[in-house]
């Protein structure tokens, strides 16, 4: 605003993300943890705040955008992904940012979402998923697993649950991410990574819907299961896990097998070291889901899968523009209107 | 050139006409397209008004020989105006059996058929699936024309013999032969062609040299056979003083969008998937990136609406391009543009339908779908163009009153129309309009707070761009606050929006021109309605019955949502009103029912647009009936 003509950095505090709409999700939703994380990390980002855009599709997740004092747009169902790459390439000053859950990513949004990771527009895109339908009162997801009993399922699910890391990664995603409601410091991490990197950020949060799908997750922040349920991925650290870190993980071949250190006297060193930008190694880790290995089932991953930069839409489009702008020039309007062939009548 | 030189020249008579029509028609691989094209650049360089029809099936290659695989390019060309691409042709060039077979019906009787010879061998009358022992170029299927069999593809070989190339380059030159020989019929110099042939085939001048050979080749069969023997003068017609060009409405229609994009100063960018008729448009589009057109081939239709929705909430001219089917496909979204009451142009090149129908064929049947096929309240812009050089003025008029208006636009075009050309007397980018954009770029409320859905007094919201300093908001698709665009749910909220939203898109009729006749006087007996690309038949049908001496006229619309704020007045005046549309009468339904006037319809729905003589006869039926 003109008020403010000097060039003097104003130090945002998460307050000025908060608008005074009033949030309207069920208490004890995972949402407001998500919420609480962006709003926390928003001001050490270093974006003005009217460089901040919110895209999101339909669902519990979406409005999200109503709630963060950015610029924002609550779309229609699945398709937020379609209208981000429209922003992002009309404006690639922007920092983009698309709210979406399980349902409208992957069903409806199924199409839009693999294309954009395929594109990599510089997005941030976090699903949240809560592994149910909650708007509509409780159906099943495409991330919902085989046998669950919803309202459209009560004999059980009789379909097979997304890998939503894995769908990612084999649609060419360039960075992939996961994360939970219910480790704020963990979250906080990965947002600021997905922030960091250059090209389409997929995370995705595991979101507790204490309506419809309760519990979901705990198994993986509940103190007495998480270290053996959960491992956390830090690039450059060894696969470990377990109560005490007695647990490790290694590759036989093309296997992943898990060991205990101490019992099968095998060195830290020995084991798989995280390398983000692996790809090979990254689609092994998001299968640690619902496939087991020699009948072991591995522990679920979180933390930043894979991560590696590579031209990012916008960039390779303006770039396009400019180099054709360069060599070829501008063409007059009475230049196009005229074309090649004309003839004259006196 | 002297007799001498050639021994005995052969007598020729010279036989002047107003205007022809030719039809080339041959297997989808013959290169009938790239024939009509150069023979319609020839004819449009002379002088010659002219219109085009390229009609060609959905399949790319057909079984060679059959009927399926049959692609045609009629032209009508003059020294008088035309807007048709004519009926019947005087002219039909068959390249095989079947081209014959489907094309022999709409020859006019005494017509000129040239045949390629070798095209109506023994295979080829059994592909056409003419009965074993018919010969039509004997006997009675062709006995009221006039047949030249010329042996097209043993010419050409002949001509090309030391050229040293394969047979395959060799079969491919044969159009040009045939060419060649109709730019003699009709006393057509070969310099456009072979300027064309010369660019076209630059890093392979074999090629080009093979091409040139066989024109000439053909014209000079032409000269000095004894086969030919009338020569056809078609004078260059009076058009107005000026410059043109020949255009098709995709072309012209990608032109108007980036004359928009300069005269409003919005970058343009055009999100969209390739469907049948109108993939052309996002194919032109894409060679104008040197001057920043942004085109974005999408995943598919919905991501194609969406991301231009995206584009111009970040600031563009955003345009679609489709078709019925893709159009189906983008209406959830359109309705969310209507909601954000964001710009947008939605341009739906019809074709035949519904489902996949006839993607190549047109028809004009998704009116009703662009005036209503979204759910809820959601009135829109619906403008539609009348010819292909139209669709220049129609998208730009789009464009314009999209971005000045905060409403989403649907431009209808269609097949016959996207496909045709015309001459165009282009404008001077100096006489383009300009389109007056602003952008939001601080508080508007009284009390400086921001009221994104704050009016003027065309009740218009201020556009306001993400990255614009202090006016950070939300928008989306749930219903909002009068004002400020907040979330609302109230009862009486919802109505008013409703009505604003409505109210906006009627007052856009206050600023529009009127309706007044193309021809005929505003209190004629008759009143030929029409929309869209049935204009060159109705006016040339219009037209000649006048000079009959019948008293009717002919209005035209182009607003068809809202209609020009006179129409109603304007249709009282006639004592009836036919409305010829290539649908069921769906402008018919919106004309009774706003208007209450008892208009009749002339349907007519074979993907193929109305011929002037059935149009003349219906308005004459029409006059008289009780």
């Amino acid at each position: 605003m003109e008020t403010i003509a000097t060039n003097e950095k104003i130090k945002l505090t998460p307050k000025d993300f908060a608008p005074e709409a009033d949030v309207k999700w069920c208490p004890g939703c995972g949402d407001y943890s998500i919420l609480k994380q962006v709003q926390t990390i928003f001001p050490d980002l270093g974006v003005p705040k009217e460089n901040f855009v919110f895209i999101s599709g339909i669902g519990c997740s979406s409005r999200f955008t109503y709630y963060m004092d950015t610029y924002g747009m609550h779309s229609i169902h699945g398709r937020a992904a379609a209208i981000a790459s429209g922003v992002k390439a009309a404006n690639p000053e922007l920092s983009v940012w698309v709210i979406s859950g399980d349902g409208d990513s992957l069903s409806i949004g199924g199409n839009h979402f693999i294309h954009l990771m395929r594109k990599n527009f510089d997005i941030n895109y976090l699903m949240f998923n809560n592994q149910i339908y909650s708007l509509t009162k409780g159906q099943y997801s495409p991330t919902s697993e085989k046998g669950k009993i919803t309202k459209t399922s009560p004999y059980g699910s009789i379909e097979e649950p997304f890998n939503s890391i894995e769908l990612a990664l084999s649609a060419k995603a360039s960075f992939v991410a996961r994360t939970l409601d219910r480790d704020p410091k963990h979250m906080q991490s990965i947002l600021k990574k997905a922030h960091a990197h250059k090209g389409t950020s997929f995370v995705e949060v595991y979101q507790n819907c204490p309506v419809f799908n309760d519990g979901a997750f705990f198994a993986f922040s509940d103190k007495e299961t998480k270290n053996e349920e959960a491992i956390r991925l830090e690039h450059g650290k060894p696969l470990l896990f377990g109560n005490n870190d007695e647990k490790g993980i290694k590759l036989d071949g093309l296997t992943p097998v898990i060991v205990n250190l101490q019992e099968q006297n095998i060195s830290v060193d020995d084991l798989w070291i995280h390398d983000e930008n692996d790809k090979t190694k990254a689609i092994f880790i998001s299968r640690f889901f619902d496939t087991t290995f020699n009948d072991v089932a591995f522990p679920r991953p979180f933390g930043v899968i894979y991560s590696q930069e590579r031209p990012v839409y916008e960039e390779i489009l303006s770039a396009q523009i400019e180099a054709l702008n360069a060599s070829k020039g501008r063409m007059s309007l009475d230049r196009i209107l005229s074309g090649e062939k004309t003839w004259t009548i006196l | 050139m002297e007799a001498s030189e050639r021994g005995i020249k052969k007598s020729v008579s010279i036989k002047e006409m107003d205007q022809v029509v030719v039809r080339f028609a041959g297997d989808s691989g013959d290169g009938m397209q790239l024939t009509g094209m150069q023979f319609t650049d020839t004819a449009a360089w002379f002088g010659n008004d002219l219109s085009t029809f390229p009609d060609f099936p959905s399949e790319i290659r057909a079984p060679i020989g059959t009927v399926a695989g049959v692609s045609g390019f009629q032209i009508n060309f003059g020294s008088t105006e035309i807007y048709t691409p004519g009926d019947k042709y005087d002219v039909l060039v068959a390249m095989n059996a079947a081209a014959l077979k489907v094309d022999l019906p709409r020859l006019k009787k005494g017509g000129v058929i040239i045949a390629n010879i070798q095209g109506f061998d023994h295979k080829n009358l059994s592909l056409a699936k003419y009965p074993e022992g018919i010969d039509p170029l004997e006997g009675s299927i062709t006995d009221n024309y006039i047949v030249h069999k010329v042996d097209i593809t043993r010419l050409t070989k002949e001509c090309l013999a030391d050229q040293g190339l394969g047979v395959k380059e060799v079969e491919r030159s044969k159009n040009m032969f045939v060419l060649g020989l109709l730019f003699w019929m009709f006393d057509k110099p070969l310099d456009y062609t072979l300027s064309f042939i010369k660019e076209k085939f630059g890093k392979k001048p074999e090629i080009a040299n093979a091409n040139a050979k066989a024109l000439q080749a053909g014209w000079n069969y032409g000269e000095n056979t004894e086969i030919f023997v009338t020569q056809y003068k078609v004078a260059a017609a009076k058009l107005p003083a000026g410059t043109y060009r020949n255009i098709t409405g995709n072309h012209a229609t990608a032109i108007g969008l980036i004359a928009a994009s300069e005269k409003s100063g919005l970058p343009l960018f055009l999100g969209s998937y390739p469907i049948t008729p109108a993939t052309d448009i996002l194919q032109e589009l894409s060679k104008y990136k040197a001057d920043g057109v942004k085109t974005f081939q999408a995943e598919d239709e919905i991501a194609g609406i969406c991301s231009a929705i995206g584009a111009s909430y970040a600031g563009h001219l955003a345009v679609t391009t489709t078709s019925g089917p893709g159009m189906s496909l983008k209406t959830e979204a359109l309705g969310l543009a209507t909601m954000l009451e964001q710009p947008l142009v939605v341009i739906d090149v019809q074709r035949g339908g519904p489902s996949t129908g006839l993607p190549t064929k047109t028809e004009q049947a998704d009116l009703l779908m662009a005036m209503h096929g979204r759910h809820g309240e959601a009135p829109v812009i619906v403008m539609a163009a009348s010819s292909p050089s139209d669709c220049f003025e129609t998208v730009f008029e789009a464009c314009k009153l999209s971005v000045e208006h905060m409403t989403p636009v649907i431009f209808l075009s269609d097949g016959y129309i996207a496909n045709g050309s015309e001459p165009w007397k282009f404008p001077k980018a100096s006489e383009v309009r300009n389109i007056m954009v602003s952008f939001l770029d601080r508080p508007n409320g009284e009390d400086g707070s921001l009221q994104p859905y704050k009016r003027n007094e065309n009740l218009v919201r201020p556009w306001i761009k993400p990255g614009t300093k202090g006016l950070v908001h939300r928008i989306g698709g749930l219903e909002k606050q009068d004002g400020t665009g907040n979330v609302c749910y109230e009862p009486a909220n919802h109505e008013t929006m409703i009505r604003l939203r409505a109210e906006k898109v009627k007052k856009i009729a206050d600023n529009l021109p009127l309706a007044q006749p193309e021809t005929g006087n505003t209190n004629a007996k008759l009143l030929v309605l029409g929309w869209g690309s049935t204009y060159g038949a109705i006016k040339t049908a219009v037209k000649e019955l006048l000079t009959e001496g019948y008293d009717i006229a002919h209005v035209h619309l182009r607003y068809i949502n809202p209609f020009p704020r006179n129409l109603g007045e304007l249709l009282n005046g006639f004592d009836k009103v036919l409305i010829p549309e290539m649908n069921c009468g769906q402008l018919l339904q919106l004309i009774r029912a706003k208007y209450l006037v008892p208009a009749t319809g002339f349907s007519k729905v074979q993907g193929m647009p109305f011929t002037t003589v059935e149009m003349k006869e219906k308005i004459l039926k029409t006059l008289k009936s009780a």
